[in-house]
């Protein structure tokens, strides 16, 4: 049966992690290779890697990092933030990854997505969306100038900060017959607060597209990833930092969430 | 030397850094006369069955068809695999090797598709790839057609029906997963092919 996945992620500034899944027995809390291995070891399905520098000088050293790290782990591994062009997608790939993540680029230049597609294969594109649900009260005057959203939760780019025109339920869509293999969805809402996915919209997404998506944003216990499984219809669930869970690791997640009925790779 | 060809299907590093990772010497080619050198070789591929039409136009078909005449050993991965069938609904003027019978079919509608993630396996024959493999051993997918269940089929699938996820006959070899991206049960069955007496 296929499984659903738990996906660890790790926020990357200057080759350093600088927020992540949080381990007690680690010496080197900061060293994304070394984090990697051990999720990966610990039973994470995959690997995500998101580079958050905000300067150039940070950027430069992403492609050794990407390099340090893929050396070292065997199940999938993504990259993304701030790829704009081919040229930077081939680099990063080259550098080992075997999926890219691909965001504000998308959206500001869809065809983007049908280029890595056709160089890489689909399999190998994430589209990231960032999302948040309108205030039909707050948003009256936004409202007026794009007569609203058909799904109410609006897309959002460079690291939501900047609102986009887009419905995030027709940007899914879009983004699937662009070429798209995966979708990460963020609830903008949910993120950082512990009070579990934003089921709604992941189901909204999730039942409009074929591809498989990835929840982000709100995990706070265990009870949340089997719920974004179950009432989501996740096929991945990504998480930033399940110390917080109340369990050592990503295996005694999987074992509790895989107790509860959720198909996961486990024991692994 | 295990040669691991390239056709343009995909990113081939994958493969090799876990080939490098086990202590195995490989080369990324798209020569065919490096590839009838080669002690082993490997097909892998993500991507689009058409993209295979290379391998004839290239040369390394015959070369292919000579070195597994020699005993050499050979494992396709993926779309490699797919190639090992006599062909694909994906490209239906793109012939396979067709060293397996029949043809890989799309998914149904009705399911996601691609199938994406990790699934297990359910051994049904004999197999020294799988050699030491743990009964539902989980692997990782990426595909949308499935290779149908024959003769030399060692593995199967289950997504909505079961499908040939490891096929095995004499020195062929071909696995619809990735094994380099399937952990620690992945780098055992390339530990397998790597470690196969010629």
């Amino acid at each position: 049966m296929l499984t659903k996945r738990i996906i660890a992620c790790l926020d990357v500034d200057g080759g350093r992690v600088v927020k992540g899944i949080e381990f007690q027995n680690l010496r080197d809390a900061g060293d994304p290779a070394e984090l990697a291995r051990a999720h990966a070891e610990h039973g994470a399905d995959e690997i995500v890697l998101l580079d958050i520098s905000a300067t150039a000088q940070a950027r430069a050293t992403l492609l050794d990092t990407v390099r340090r790290t893929a050396s070292q782990i065997f199940v999938p591994f993504t990259v993304g933030g701030g790829i704009r062009t081919l040229e930077e997608a081939s680099a990063v790939f080259d550098a080992g990854c075997d999926k890219l993540s691909i965001n504000s680029a998308a959206v500001k230049n869809p065809s983007l997505i049908t280029c890595i597609g056709e160089r890489f294969g689909s399999q190998a594109v994430v589209v990231a969306i960032d999302a948040r649900k309108d205030d039909a009260r707050k948003d009256d005057a936004r409202n007026e100038i794009d007569g609203g959203l058909s799904s109410g939760y609006r897309v959002f780019v460079a690291g939501g900060r900047i609102p986009t025109e887009r419905d995030a339920v027709e940007w899914a869509k879009e983004a699937e017959s662009r070429g798209a293999g995966e979708i990460l969805l963020t609830s903008m809402d949910r993120d950082g607060t512990g009070i579990g996915f934003e089921c709604e919209l992941t189901a909204m997404i999730a039942s409009a597209v074929s591809i498989p998506v990835i929840a982000s944003g709100g995990a706070g216990d265990i009870q949340h990833f089997v719920e974004v499984f179950r009432e989501g219809k996740a096929d991945a669930a990504l998480a930033a930092s399940i110390f917080h869970f109340g369990v050592h690791d990503i295996r005694e997640l999987k074992k509790q969430v895989s107790d509860a009925g959720i198909p996961m790779r486990f024991p692994c | 030397m295990i040669a691991i060809v390239d056709y343009g299907a995909g990113n081939l590093r994958s493969v090799k850094k876990a080939l490098d990772y086990l202590g195995f010497e490989s080369e990324i080619t798209r020569d065919p006369e490096l590839v009838r050198s080669a002690r082993k070789v490997i097909l892998p591929g993500v991507g689009h069955f058409a993209a295979t039409a290379r391998l004839t136009t290239s040369g390394l078909r015959d070369a292919f068809c000579d070195i597994i005449r020699q005993g050499t050993p050979f494992l396709g991965i993926c779309v490699g695999m797919q190639w090992l069938y006599a062909g694909s609904e994906e490209s239906p003027d793109t012939p396979g090797l067709g060293v397996f019978p029949g043809s890989c079919v799309r998914f149904p509608s009705g399911i996601k598709v691609p199938h994406v993630g990790w699934n297990s396996l359910q051994r049904s024959g004999e197999s020294r790839l799988l050699n030491g493999i743990t009964s539902s051993a989980f692997v990782y997918f990426t595909h949308s057609y499935r290779a149908p269940i024959t003769e030399g089929t060692v593995a199967v699938t289950e997504y909505d029906s079961p499908f040939a996820s490891v096929v095995e006959r004499d020195n062929v070899f071909g696995v619809q997963f990735h094994p380099e991206k399937s952990a620690e049960e992945g780098l055992k069955m390339l530990r397998n092919f790597g470690d196969l007496k010629c």
